[in-house]
């Protein structure tokens, strides 16, 4: 399915993001990486803020209603299946590769980490290629 | 208490920014990657908005000697570029082109109650505890170097 082109939202939306990983920079010295904040919640040390941090993330979606109205959209185009096997290869590639797009993305591409300056294009090359795969090679 | 409200808030921004971006969307998210079919460039703006505050932001604060409530800034210590980072990161490259979630579109997506996000979390959360569990690059690593 077509979705519309949104370079202003899109924009506004990831300045929002990064103003969040400034902010919990200064505050708590921790980087802004879903990875690592879940994984937090689910084995801490300390599980407390991480799950204050993911409480806050799910308001977002109502503070968008409250807001303008509407809740983001969600549309999506694959099967439960895909999203059970894609979820799987998500939490065993973000738990080995240390980090996902926010972590490795917006945070670690800003610290000019070399690690995340080799993740960031393997993961994005891979997506591709596997949409690419999924959408003109087996979908057809 | 004030110090995970403190979280919360900071968790809303993210949420807030996640939501109006387009990241919580795998149509629009599967859309960015389908050049050869119904290409949708905007999450390059949200990488660019974002990173557009980040660079910045880190670079000022990160000269302090502390965050505001902590005694040190807790920054990953690895340096190493090894077989488990790039092997991690294409897999977790290939789960995302299939669901069209990654997990910071996902935990906001949590708040409007679709049940598709809880599917992908809960496979999320299997995919971790899987990794955790044994240690296969104990092995890889030494024959790698």
């Amino acid at each position: 399915m077509e979705t519309d082109f949104t370079p202003l939202a899109s924009a506004f939306g990831g300045a929002l993001i990064g103003a969040s990983a400034v902010l919990l920079m200064l505050y708590a010295g921790r980087i802004m990486g879903a990875t690592g904040i879940l994984s937090g919640a689910l084995f801490g040390p300390d599980r407390n803020w991480p799950l204050a941090l993911i409480a806050g993330m799910a308001t977002g979606p109502l503070a968008l209603l409250a807001l303008t109205g509407t809740l983001p959209a969600i549309d999506v185009p694959v099967s439960t299946l895909a999203l059970v096997g894609g979820g799987f290869l998500v939490g065993l590639g973000v738990t080995w590769g240390a980090g996902c797009t926010s972590g490795h993305g917006v945070c670690g591409l800003a610290r000019l980490s070399p690690r995340s300056m080799v993740a960031v294009p393997v993961f994005m090359l891979a997506t591709a290629l596997t949409v690419f795969v999924v959408r003109h090679v087996i979908g057809g | 208490m004030m110090r995970l409200l403190a979280f919360y808030f900071i968790g809303l921004l993210f949420g807030a920014g996640i939501s109006v971006s387009g990241m919580a969307n795998p149509a629009k998210v599967i859309n960015f990657f389908d050049v050869a079919g119904t290409w949708d460039p905007s999450l390059a703006f949200v990488m660019a908005g974002a990173l557009a505050v980040t660079i910045p932001g880190y670079r000022i604060l990160l000269r302090r000697a502390h965050p505001l409530a902590d005694t040190r800034f807790h920054l990953p210590e690895a340096r190493e570029i090894d077989l488990r980072l790039v092997v991690g990161s294409a897999i977790f490259g290939v789960g995302w082109g299939i669901a069209g979630f990654c997990p910071g579109g996902a935990l906001p997506a949590l708040g409007t109650g679709h049940l598709d996000v809880v599917i992908f979390v809960a496979a999320v959360v299997a995919g971790i505890v899987a990794a955790r569990g044994p240690n296969i690059w104990r092995t890889v690593r030494p024959a790698e170097a």
